[in-house]
């Protein structure tokens, strides 16, 4: 429609129009490549932990290190855990899912092996594929005779006797995948530094204690070792006994020694909701310069817009007098916007590609994926149309008599 | 001059009030979102120990059979390694670190025990260092080697336990020991807590830990060993540990050992004999391969380790772009505001007026807008920081305004917007007289 005379009319007014694009065309690529990372941190948020989240409490105590008398202590208190109302399952442990600390080791496929194949971290404790609610997709659970006292396999260890190593293991299925890609894992053997464990079981998932790095986060084993550190998981019956049972676990444990040091207790979800907390603030501050930039850019808009309106007040008065309707007036402010703004939308995705490319380098980001252009160039025309519409509606209301004063 | 142009100016921003909020809001967010990344960026990428960082140094060898020369070696040394190194004194000083969590009460007040972190280190650390004291002083070569029950503790410690009070001489019970309190740190915080910085390469950019706070209670190395026997948490094992937490005679890595040189031709020296030691140990058998021995400069350590997290940086980028996207918007909304005022230009200039003074008028008016900008910049500068306190980050007590980043806030400002000025105030100032009289 009016598109040539509007481009005319930019022509002469190149700095503005261009300082337009370029706002339009900054805040394209930085929009889309922070709600990218936005949506990579949820994501990261919403990682599967493979255990029963919503039943689960956990209790650290501290100061136990591993004695004759800790493995009765330790006995006596799931004894005692267990007979609190409403708990389901206790499990003494190494380690806990979202703990961030844990234990690591090696593992190789073949025990000449230099190097190890990958590094798993290693969780241990009696009953832990029910006591965190695992689901078992391939052989069996560990049974009570294929366990071992965890000091006595450390000293075991130490002196190559081999008989009090443990020799089964039970695996998550992306590790199994990872190591025997499409191949049954079950029966298969793989060496823990040089000891050899058979594998018995596969459970769906169970995600490491801490996570350095993302592609290996369900890289997880359970040995079947009897733990007396003072870590518990207790599973509830129900969620909503969770608080209940916890303020009963702490007190039962408290009455059997009063002079226990608790340093953890919380429920799984808090645990969860702890572990991600860099990546909720990281998510949080995106939205809010995501937001702050549109406002700016907006309002940038609704500055210039009322600028060039002032501006032009006579020569929209002409075309008034010359039989323009007020909605001409209109469609022309929106559309020199549309024009403006698809310019700058082109440049923006150029940009956010480069913004894109340099951030995979640096901060080993996946690619943008492609859905992020139009809809980041939908909701950049939408904003541009709406910032201009104040602007074009004062235009629109110029009456035609302006064109008579003051020539 | 000057007077004139800025009672204009604020004639002029009290002319069109919308125009002149929108501009100061644009450079208020703009300055308040970089200078709150900034400040942050800039305290955690600082110098730890200004003036003396130069001369401290972190060797390292590689004790693990299994690696090889051409692998970076890990970043702790196992026992005997550290043993070794320290007891040579071949540097002016040292001193092997090591912490470790453990139970920690006053026995005197009978309140209940309190988890807490304990350095272990060995006298050098604190004059190495220049750790500051407020009552006492640190122990002596001697009681490192006579495994004396002696400790500091830190200022949070002392105000924790005795109120404040000059605490030397009493006793402290760490886990089941007594240990007698010979020194009460100042306030300590260096920033990061460079001397247990480890592991940085593999933390994926999340290196906030490292600016946690000092620990709470230090005492001698061996000492240390000790009393928390048992606890101590490997960096690395290439098999498993004999005893779960006594590390000693283990095939791990698990102490940093920190020098001091002070000269160029005494770094020179060390770096022979750390190479020299791991050359030694392979001729006795102990080690593999030697070539991959190491020294980094304090600052090159810092550096090696990534200490600043990666979304800081990011943060940082994110703002600068955000203050980049600011700076155009008011480019052209300076633009509207000047060339709106035409008219009244073109008169100055008909009156006589030059294009520098047209010019420098301008420029006066976008400065002043800086300056506003700048005033409320601050004041979303120090909210930004209040909110980066309220994180559950270990820096985050650290998140502070200092007096030349206050500085630079309305530098910035100022400077900012002054730049955004340049362009529309030659536009202005090429109004012609004659032309802009005619239409009067």
């Amino acid at each position: 429609m009016e598109i040539l005379p509007i481009l005319s009319t930019l022509r002469r007014h190149k700095i503005t129009a261009f300082l337009v694009i370029i706002e339009i065309a900054l805040t394209c690529a930085i929009v889309c490549n922070a709600v990218f990372i936005i949506n990579q941190r949820l994501d990261r948020m919403n990682m599967p932990s493979g255990v029963d989240e919503h039943r689960l409490v956990h209790i650290g105590l501290a100061d136990i290190g591993v004695t004759k008398d800790q493995k009765a202590r330790t006995a006596e208190d799931i004894a005692a855990l267990r007979q609190i109302p409403g708990v389901a399952e206790v499990a003494s442990l190494n380690q806990v899912p979202f703990g961030n600390s844990s234990s690591n080791g090696g593992i190789k496929l073949d025990p000449k092996q230099n190097l190890s194949t990958l590094n798993a971290t290693m969780y241990s404790g009696e009953n832990l594929v029910r006591g965190l609610g695992l689901q078992l997709v391939a052989g069996r659970e560990l049974q009570p005779d294929d366990y071992m006292d965890s000091d006595v396999v450390m000293r075991a260890v130490h002196e190559r006797d081999t008989k009090s190593i443990p020799h089964v293991i039970m695996i998550t299925e992306n590790m199994a995948q990872r190591l025997w890609p499409g191949q049954q894992a079950l029966g298969k053997q793989i060496y823990l530094s040089d000891i050899p464990l058979t594998v018995v079981g596969v459970v769906k998932e169970l995600v490491r204690p801490s996570i350095w790095d993302d592609s290996a986060k369900s890289y997880s084993m359970i040995l079947p070792m009897r733990e007396a550190q003072g870590e518990y998981m207790i599973r509830t019956k129900t969620p909503q006994d969770r608080d209940r049972v916890l303020a009963a676990a702490l007190t039962k444990l408290k009455e059997i020694n009063p002079h226990r040091v608790v340093l953890k207790k919380h429920t799984f979800d808090d645990m969860r909701h702890d572990f991600f907390q860099n990546d909720r603030a990281m998510a949080g501050l995106l939205v809010g310069v995501c937001v702050a930039l549109l406002v700016v850019t907006a309002l940038g808009i609704v500055g210039l817009g009322s600028f060039w309106v002032a501006q032009r007040r006579r020569q929209i008065g002409v075309r008034r007098a010359l039989g323009a309707t007020r909605s001409n007036i209109l469609r022309y402010f929106q559309t020199e916007n549309f024009l403006l703004a698809t310019i700058g939308i082109a440049l923006g995705m150029v940009l956010a590609y480069g913004i894109n490319l340099l951030l995979m380098v640096h901060y080993e980001l996946p690619r943008l994926p492609a859905i992020y252009f139009p809809v980041g160039a939908l909701l950049l025309w939408v904003i541009g149309q709406l910032a201009v519409l104040g602007p074009a509606m004062r235009a629109a209301a110029v009456p035609p008599v302006v064109a008579t004063r003051s020539v | 001059m000057f007077v004139y142009y800025l009672d204009l100016a604020f004639r002029s921003l009290r002319r069109n009030t919308m125009l002149t909020a929108l501009m100061v809001l644009a450079i208020a967010v703009g300055i308040g979102a970089s200078m709150t990344t900034l400040t942050v960026t800039h305290l955690l990428s600082g110098d730890p120990l200004p003036g003396r960082s130069q001369h401290i140094f972190y060797p390292q060898v590689d004790p693990d059979p299994k690696r090889t020369d051409d692998k970076e070696p890990y970043d702790k040394l196992d026992y005997q390694s550290a043993v070794d190194l320290w007891s040579a004194h071949r540097a002016d000083r040292q001193a092997i670190v090591v912490d470790s969590r453990l139970k920690l009460s006053d026995p005197a007040s009978g309140a209940p025990p309190i988890m807490a972190m304990m350095l272990s280190t060995t006298a050098d650390f604190f004059p190495m260092f220049d750790v500051p004291f407020q009552y006492g002083a640190g122990w002596s070569a001697q009681d490192d080697a006579s495994r004396a029950r002696v400790a500091v503790i830190s200022a949070d410690l002392n105000q924790k336990l005795f109120a404040g009070a000059n605490s030397v001489g009493r006793t402290l019970r760490l886990r089941n020991s007594d240990v007698r309190i010979v020194g009460v740190l100042k306030p300590w915080r260096p920033s990061p807590q460079f001397y247990m910085v480890a592991g940085g390469r593999f933390a994926n950019g999340d290196t906030a830990d490292y600016y946690s706070k000092t620990e709470d209670v230090i005492t001698p190395f061996f000492t240390g060993l000790d009393i928390n026997d048992g606890s101590f948490w490997q960096f690395t094992c290439w098999s498993l540990p004999a005893r779960t937490g006594h590390l000693q005679d283990a095939p791990c890595v698990w102490l940093g050992l920190w020098v001091q040189l002070d000269n160029a031709a005494k770094v020179a020296g060390y770096r022979r004999f750390v190479a020299d030691y791991a050359a030694q140990q392979k001729s006795l058998g102990r080690f593999t391969h030697a070539g991959n021995a190491r020294m980094r400069s304090l600052m090159e350590w810092l550096d090696f380790n990534g200490v600043v997290p990666s979304d800081v940086r990011l943060q940082t980028w994110l703002s600068f772009a955000f203050l980049t996207i600011c700076l155009f918007n008011t480019v052209g909304l300076l633009l509207a505001k000047f060339l709106r005022r035409s008219g009244e230009i073109g008169v100055r200039r008909a009156l006589g007026a030059s294009r520098a003074a047209v010019f420098a008028q301008c420029m006066v008016e976008s400065a002043v807008i800086g300056l506003i900008g700048g005033l409320f910049g601050l004041l979303l500068t120090l909210l930004g920081l209040w909110l980066v306190r309220q994180q559950p980050v270990a820096y985050a007590d650290l998140a502070r305004l200092d007096v030349p980043m206050f500085l630079l806030t309305f530098a910035l400002a100022v400077g900012t917007s002054v730049l955004a000025g340049v362009l529309p105030a030659l536009r202005a100032c090429r109004v012609a007289p004659a032309w802009q009289l005619k239409t009067l």
